[in-house]
């Protein structure tokens, strides 16, 4: 199986992983300085903490049903009732915990299969590397969300805990590919040789010299998964295949969908859980960007790009055309005259 | 050539692996859906369909599940997927026929749309830093984060309607019948803006982003600073020095990614009642027809695979390192 | 006194703006003369590099031009400051006028155009109205010029061999007959014997088209084989500057003299190898005074204190030389 390596570059631009290696805490630090990636962390800290405490704040039991139908936003109903006089806003936060916890156990999971699978096909090489790597493109090609589908489809109200294995189960391989690659560069340096070299033991070497670079990799896979699961669960959940009995966002819109909340105007019916989706899944990317440029800084947008000059014209930097700040006369005839012959 | 029947194989390898799973996953199904599907249709099915089920599900108890397997094999050669629950006595060869047209001109020209116009847009963020396309990026972050059936009811609650141009559900209107003529085209075209649209404005992000990243990657590459010193001009070294090499691992990234995001379009079509593989796939799922489920799950492994192969002939003419001689 | 082509003045380029600019070139003043290869010679971090970046307004970003003039005589028309031209100009300048051999050799081809592709582009956007026909034998001659096959047109970069990849940039620079070709470490990749044999097809070359050459390279040995004269740069500065066999001979500043001994001659007497002792200095953080003073051991009194200027010594040869070095003060 040859494999187009170059798409790599597509996740760690600078390719070899030079920039990863001996960061010190200070740079550690200066990540969480990256304004996109102290954004993503502030409001991802926001829906871990709704989470735990969304339960008991919630001003409703989420499922009971009232006398208000279908009622727009008010002071007692802060996004307004569904079509029993459910609370919406109660559904919101008490279904924060399960889309919270199918994330991130799916997301450790395929982060967990992708290491094994990844970093054992990249070091070891050989056929065992072979194997491996044709089972993580057979995985990669099979339309993800329609297996997931079909899986949870077999089961019988499958809950939480059922769904985050399906979709970890079946979306790791993206992450093991580059895993995979960027330990074959990894296991080429010198360091790595060397440390081979004097015998240290295979997982010795893969626990404390390949892993520890693999960070910001493995970091930004399980980023990357975890928004890829949220989004399977709340599909799976709108379409009604996972059990309907737990709350989460996605159980919402199907009541929404399902009792044509669209037809009767209740806008506040889908309107919350779909912006509270594209907030988390927008601070997830946020977090990924801030990998992305702390793994290769070329990447950042830069601060500035237009400089001004000496005479006051701005100039703007740019791959090709350095900037000249302070130029004198065009023509310099009046020095240089007598070399014109 | 060589890479070419290198990829080839893994597809058929992949299908196979489809193929095999799907055999798989019905027999993990608890209970005896066939039982209960005779029973919905008390007496009306012959017995050629019986068996063939049993065949699809593994409840056959007499056969070794070798012979099973085997069996399995030769159904799908016939082009036999079973019988459909919802659409019964319909085989479901027949329903993934008139479907699959309308998700093929929806998802599949959408996702080369939304690739071709990101890619382009990608190109002018990546040379250009700071520039309005760069200040784009949070936007579309933003609308990528959005499930697509989310974006799509929120089309339909803003744009459609009655007396609105868009129409909110549907393939086509009502009355018509399809055919290439002058009044169903354009009904069809109608009908598949609004769904479109969604497709590519959450989709659209992803490609803007990482052709962004390779031409800044790019750029900063010994042939792109030749080029400036060559004296080419702007649109010369922009295009045929930074993006057509910056092209490569975008195009190899679209066909990893088409499984990904094909399922994801799929569910517009629910939003929509697009009458379409997404919209059948949902029906199934309500009706527990798994025959269906299982032949739409096949369909698209197989579209998506083909298109892997399209994406992999259209690198190899775009690579002249992966065409060796001989 | 030959015809200036090239006079850089003053020349200032720093990375960053402001407060955290690094000055990576400082006041260098170079002339290059019509038909002389001008060797520049330094250890990494020197900013001969960035120089030769600089004055063609390559560098990237963060790389920006603080100040100074390049002054460029074309062979017929006034002299004009390369500093000044806009972006129109200096596209049309660049390649026609000087046209520049990168370090890069494996990376300076477009991986996936054909040779022919290449050369043929440049020829194109600088002389649109050549007919298609008169592009393809000039690009036939070019590389018969530096010896390689016609039937290679069709080559892809990657079937070619490093040697042939920088044969092919060599005919490339030369495809619009430019009056400067500069040379930034075009050997550095290949093998020493494949870099004398195409350096000395270069000197050929000049010899038959009379272009003039700058030839940047860390390895001072090269130079005195190859070139006419040698400028040596420390800390973004020139610090010597004199006629190849006079530096070879008796150098004056005691960092040419160590960079002379880091490399084994190929001709001529043996020399003790001695190095360098020390690092080059951190461009955000530069000693006080002569910027070498740490690593020097001649040196005394003034050197940490006061920068030397740049001037001719008061030797035999003074006249033909400069050097910035309080063991060899100015003459007024």
């Amino acid at each position: 199986m040859t494999l187009a390596t170059t798409d790599l570059n597509a996740i760690t631009p600078d390719g070899p992983a030079s920039d990863l290696i001996g960061r010190s805490k200070r740079t550690r630090l200066r990540f969480v300085a990256n304004r996109k990636a102290a954004t993503g962390l502030a409001v991802l800290g926001f829906f871990l903490l709704i989470s735990v405490i969304g339960p008991w704040i919630a001003p409703y039991d989420p499922s009971k049903r009232s006398s208000d139908l279908i009622q727009p936003p008010s002071a007692a109903h802060w996004f307004g009732t569904t079509h029993l006089g459910q609370d919406v806003f109660s559904q919101v936060l008490v279904g924060t915990r399960s889309v919270i916890f199918v994330g991130f156990l799916a997301g450790a999971v395929a982060t967990i299969l992708s290491v094994l699978i990844g970093v054992t096909a990249g070091y070891l090489g050989g056929p065992a590397d072979e194997g491996l790597s044709a089972l993580s493109n057979v995985f990669l090609v099979i339309p993800a969300l329609p297996l997931i589908i079909i899986i949870t489809s077999t089961v019988e109200e499958a809950g939480d805990t059922v769904v985050a294995l399906v979709i970890g189960l079946t979306s790791w391989a993206w992450n093991a590919r580059v895993l995979r690659a960027q330990t074959l560069s990894l296991r080429r340096r010198e360091y790595i040789e060397a440390a081979r070299a004097t015998g240290e033991s295979t997982w010795r070497l893969i626990l404390f010299e390949v892993l520890p670079n693999l960070t910001a990799i493995i970091a930004s896979g399980f980023v990357g998964t975890v928004i890829f699961a949220v989004m399977s669960e709340i599909t799976l959940a709108f379409i009604g295949i996972s059990s309907t009995a737990d709350w989460n966002w996605g159980t919402i819109l199907f009541w929404a969908q399902s009792q044509q909340a669209l037809a009767q105007g209740a806008w506040w019916w889908f309107v919350p859980a779909g912006l509270a989706i594209a907030i988390l899944g927008t601070a997830l990317s946020l977090v990924n960007f801030g990998i992305d440029e702390f793994v290769s800084p070329r990447l950042r947008s830069s601060g500035r790009t237009k400089i001004r000059t000496a005479t006051g014209g701005t100039v703007r930097m740019r791959v090709g055309f350095t900037p000249v700040l302070a130029t004198t006369a065009r023509t310099i005839e009046a020095r240089n005259g007598k070399e014109q012959s | 050539m060589k890479y070419l029947l290198q990829r080839i194989a893994f597809y058929l390898f992949t299908m196979w692996a489809a193929i095999t799973l799907n055999f798989f996953i019905p027999r993990m199904i608890p209970g005896d859906p066939v039982q209960a599907m005779i029973a919905r249709f008390q007496g009306q099915m012959s017995t050629q369909a019986v068996a063939s089920l049993y065949v699809l599900f593994g409840l056959d108890k007499k056969q070794s599940i070798w012979a099973d397997y085997r069996g399995y094999w030769i159904q799908l050669f016939h082009g036999d997927l079973g019988l459909s629950f919802t659409f019964f006595p319909a085989p479901v060869s027949q329903v993934l026929a008139q479907s699959l047209p309308w998700t093929v001109a929806l998802v599949g020209v959408t996702t080369l749309l939304s690739f071709m116009i990101g890619t382009m847009l990608g190109v002018f963020a990546g040379w250009r830093r700071g520039s309005w396309v760069d200040g784009l990026l949070p936007a579309t972050t933003f609308l990528s984060s959005i499930p697509y059936f989310w974006l799509g009811l929120i089309a339909i609650a803003l744009l459609a309607g009655p007396g609105s141009f868009f129409p909110s559900s549907g393939g086509y209107d009502p009355g018509l019948v399809p055919a290439f003529d002058g009044y169903f085209i354009p009904s069809a075209i109608r009908h598949s803006l609004l769904p479109a649209l969604t497709i590519l404005v959450s989709s659209v992000s992803g490609w803007i982003l990482s052709m962004r990243n390779m031409m800044v990657t790019v750029a900063s590459e010994d042939y792109i600073t030749v080029a400036h010193a060559k004296g080419l001009s702007e649109k010369r070294v922009m295009f045929g020095y930074a993006a057509r090499n910056a092209l490569l691992p975008n195009v190899s990234g679209f066909a990893l990614a088409l499984g990904f995001i094909v399922g994801g379009t799929l569910l517009v079509e629910i939003v929509f009642s697009y009458p379409g593989l997404g919209y059948q796939l949902f029906q199934a799922v309500g009706a527990k027809d798994y025959p269906l489920m299982q032949g739409i799950f096949l369909i698209i492994t197989l579209s998506v695979l083909l298109a892997n192969l399209l994406a992999d002939v259209a690198y190899l003419a775009l690579d002249p390192r992966t065409r060796k001689e001989g | 006194m030959k015809d200036p082509v090239l006079e850089i003045r003053d020349l200032n380029v720093d990375y960053g703006l402001g407060d955290q600019a690094v000055h990576a070139v400082r006041d260098v003043s170079l002339t290059l003369h019509r038909g002389e290869v001008l060797g520049l010679a330094g250890e990494s971090g020197s900013g001969k590099s960035t120089l030769a970046y600089g004055l063609t307004r390559l560098l990237p970003p963060p790389g920006v031009i603080r100040g100074g003039q390049v002054i460029y005589h074309p062979a017929a028309g006034p002299a004009y400051d390369v500093m000044a031209l806009s972006h129109a100009e200096l596209r049309a300048f660049r390649w026609a006028e000087t046209s520049i051999v990168f370090q890069g050799a494996m990376n300076s081809l477009n991986p996936v155009y054909k040779v022919s592709t290449q050369l043929l582009d440049v020829i194109r956007a600088h002389e649109p109205r050549m007919p298609a026909s008169a592009r393809l034998a000039r690009a036939r001659e070019l590389l018969r010029l530096v010896g390689i096959a016609a039937d290679r047109m069709d080559s892809y970069p990657h079937q070619l061999s490093g040697g042939m990849r920088q044969r092919v940039m060599i005919g490339m620079a030369l495809a619009l007959e430019p009056q400067i070709v500069i040379m930034d470490e075009p050997t550095t990749a290949l093998d020493v014997v494949m870099q004398r044999q195409i350096l000395r097809q270069l000197i050929e070359l000049r010899e038959r088209l009379g272009f003039s050459v700058l030839f940047i390279t860390h390895d001072l040995s090269l130079l005195v084989e190859f070139s006419d004269r040698i400028a040596i740069m420390y800390g973004g500065r020139i610090v010597e500057e004199a006629p190849a066999p006079a530096l070879y001979r008796d150098s004056l500043h005691p960092y040419s003299d160590g960079l002379l001994h880091s490399f084994p001659a190929l001709r001529g007497e043996r020399r003790e190898l001695t190095g360098i002792p020390g690092s080059p200095p951190d461009l955000r953080n530069m000693p006080t005074g002569c910027s070498f003073h740490p690593r020097c051991s001649k040196a005394f009194e003034p050197c940490p204190d006061r920068v030397p200027v740049l001037g001719h010594p008061r030797t035999p040869d003074g006249r033909t030389r400069t050097v910035a070095c309080w063991l060899h003060p100015a003459t007024g």
